[in-house]
């Protein structure tokens, strides 16, 4: 069976020329890039090219990008750090569709004490401004918004929230990990302080991350150790990972806005024959103010998991906001705060695409999707109205 | 990812006696689209009194959708009497196994006959009698009584794995861990520590007190689900507020007020307290 994989925003693969960049470096080419020998200095200097190579995508200066193990850290340390500069502050302001990754930490800052504002959004998945520019106050340390969402690819304003920021002297963290490859992003002529990558979203491998820093932003490092990336992050080089990233980042730099319409002319193509094919369904999020890659589409009275299940079956890879496929009860944060219904919030099903996708495979997703929700609405006792929905009443 | 058994995937599948019976004799309901499973069991008697035919329609996962079609293949050509003896345990078995986090599902299948039965007979379920205990997936406390006990679970994940209880926002948590203890408490039989008496209070401390526990209890946890409080006026043992943002047009509203704002406020200030909403 042939696998289709449409679930790029989880994870996407490595691309060959990146791997082949990396081996070297898996093998004969082990030297520590700290080391005084040329055995590590011909180390360091494939690292610094990376470096370089990361700073051309996002626009911006080589000693500005930190290397990190993953989003999670990078977002750890941004804010973290903009506690640990600003101790006299105690307020958080976020979203309340931000990733674990932030949520969790805002979560765990809240239990010890600090302020934390999750703004709202409305249903298509946006912030208001106003809300944004009432939440900042004298004591708010760092304002921290994710650039896209990554189950609904909704994009939020966040060079407009970034100079808003500073107009009030307050650090902007941004979390970028869906953005990076998919939209341009130029932070030579951003007010963003802080910014989120994490490399296995954009064909590098899992494991390693960038924290974009700004020039002049103060920073206290989250990982204290030796004086690896300028005293900002101790611990020994990924060396290997270092450089995939680097790879996977000047590819995605070439092209990117080409690249992009055509990942989007197959999104749109998908979701359009879907919307049409498939009665009852729905779009979660802005259609306009969105990655090019990702369509977050619910089929009301069918259930996630079911869905993703019959999808595998056929080699369709996907993923779900619903509840069972989560292990958690509910459906996702995201939809919840966006107030999607739950007759289509457990029927959500993210396909998110990647250059890689071809349109023979959207065609076969087209062929394979309709039969398989009528199938399950058929056992649905909702699809006809043969059951009510109350909850309590269960 | 889950693993299922080549069974559950079998009946997920291929599912049998899918649809409603037609002039049903037991029609049982549970679940709901807001609880993210549901499922409808209806069944047609014999003369003798035997099960002839049972279909189900069910929303839910892989899992849900196989514990049902299994259900009805388990009661077909049974008395009622028979059929009522079926337990969760008799659908896993059945499956050949369901993860963890998916037993509710066949307990789901227990429920949705028990109610088909009671409905034949006209009784009334024990569980309608029994207070709610989690609010987000409306569970009662028989339900978790008899899930503690016919599974002999011993932990509060457990107990959500297999009836969804505590699985939302977690605010009965407590209550489960004291349902738990009591049940393993009855083999052990270790006294329940008494409360202490609440202090007699003045009206303006009660008035403080009612504000405070509003304010730092009951609108933090409110808020976790994008819900707001607002307190309108106090008139004797009446606490007049209003609710605001989701929980303004939620549908679990009456729910969240009676069985949290009210308790939280009878544990905190005074026992005799009764919540009201009035309008802005």
């Amino acid at each position: 069976m042939k696998t289709i994989y449409v679930d790029n925003n989880a994870t996407t693969r490595v691309a060959p020329e990146v791997f082949e960049e990396m081996t070297p470096y898996l093998t004969e080419l082990y030297g520590n890039p700290s080391s005084m020998h040329f055995f590590g200095g011909q180390v360091q200097q494939k690292v610094e090219e990376a470096r370089e190579r990361v700073a051309g995508l996002l626009g911006a200066r080589p000693q500005e990008i930190i290397f990190t193990s993953c989003g999670t850290e990078s977002d750890n340390a941004a804010i973290m750090s903009a506690l640990q500069c600003n101790p006299e502050k105690r307020h958080v302001l976020t979203t309340r569709v931000e990733h674990p990754a932030v949520k969790n930490l805002v979560a765990h800052l809240k239990r010890q004490g600090y302020r934390v504002t999750e703004l709202p959004v409305d249903r298509h998945g946006l912030i208001s401004m106003e809300d944004v520019s009432q939440a900042i106050t004298a004591d708010t340390a760092i304002v921290s918004v994710m650039w896209a969402n990554n189950e609904t690819g909704v994009l939020f304003p966040v060079e407009e929230i970034a100079t808003l920021a500073k107009s009030r002297g307050v650090i902007f963290h941004t979390d970028a990990v869906q953005a990076v490859g998919k939209i341009p992003i130029n932070m030579a002529e951003s007010q963003i302080d802080m910014l989120s990558l994490s490399g296995h979203k954009l064909h590098a491998p899992k494991g390693i991350g960038v924290l974009y820093v700004r020039r002049g932003t103060r920073f206290a490092p989250f990982v204290i150790g030796g004086h690896q990336e300028g005293g900002r992050r101790g611990g020994t080089e990924n060396v290997p990972y270092i450089i995939g990233l680097g790879k996977a980042c000047e590819m995605a730099a070439i092209d990117i806005e080409e690249k992009n319409l055509k990942v989007k002319s197959l999104r749109d193509k998908l979701e359009n024959g879907l919307l049409e094919m498939v009665g009852n369904s729905i779009i979660n999020g802005d259609r306009e103010q969105r990655l090019p890659n990702t369509s977050s589409i619910s089929f009301e009275y069918v259930e996630g998991e079911s869905i993703l299940l019959k999808l595998s079956d056929k080699g369709i890879c996907a993923s779900s906001g619903s509840a069972c496929t989560s292990g958690s009860l509910e459906p996702s944060h995201v939809l919840r705060a966006m107030g999607v219904p739950f007759t289509a919030a457990h029927g959500s099903i993210r396909f998110s695409l990647s250059s890689y996708n071809t349109e023979e495979e959207i065609d076969y997703i087209l062929e394979v999707v309709p039969p398989i929700i009528e199938q399950l609405r058929e056992i649905s006792p909702f699809w006809k109205g043969a059951m009510t929905q109350s909850c309590a009443a269960s | 990812m889950w693993v299922y058994t080549d069974k559950v995937r079998e009946l997920f599948n291929n599912p049998k006696n899918v649809g409603e019976v037609e002039d049903a004799d037991g029609v049982g309901e549970v679940g709901s689209l807001s609880c993210g499973d549901a499922l409808k069991l209806t069944f047609k008697l014999d003369d003798k009194g035997r099960i002839i035919d049972a279909k189900f329609q069910t929303f839910g996962c892989a899992s849900a959708i196989a514990s049902s079609s299994a259900l009805t293949e388990m009661i077909i050509g049974k008395t009622l009497d028979e059929a009522a003896k079926i337990t969760n345990q008799d659908i896993v078995e059945f499956l050949g196994g369901l993860p963890d986090k998916k037993m509710h599902c066949s307990v789901m299948g227990q429920e949705a006959l028990r109610a088909a039965i009671a409905n034949y007979r006209g009784e009334k379920l024990p569980k309608e009698d029994s207070e709610i205990v989690c609010e987000c997936f409306g569970v009662s406390e028989k339900e978790i009584v008899d899930a503690i006990q016919h599974n002999s679970l011993t932990t509060l994940e457990q107990v959500t794995d297999y009836t969804k209880a505590g699985g939302g926002c977690g605010n009965c948590h407590e209550r489960i861990e004291a349902i738990l203890q009591e049940i393993m408490g009855q083999a052990g039989a270790e006294p329940k520590p008494e409360k202490p008496a609440k202090p007699r209070l003045s009206n303006i401390q009660r008035m403080k007190l009612i504000e405070d526990t509003l304010e730092k209890e009951i609108k933090p946890s409110l808020a976790k689900d994008g819900g707001s409080i607002e307190l309108v006026d106090i008139d004797g043992d009446r606490v007049l507020v209003s609710l605001r943002g989701a929980c303004a047009t939620c549908a679990a509203s009456d729910i969240t007020l009676k069985h949290y704002v009210e308790s939280k406020l009878r544990e905190l200030v005074t026992d005799t307290l009764v919540v009201e909403e009035v309008s802005p």
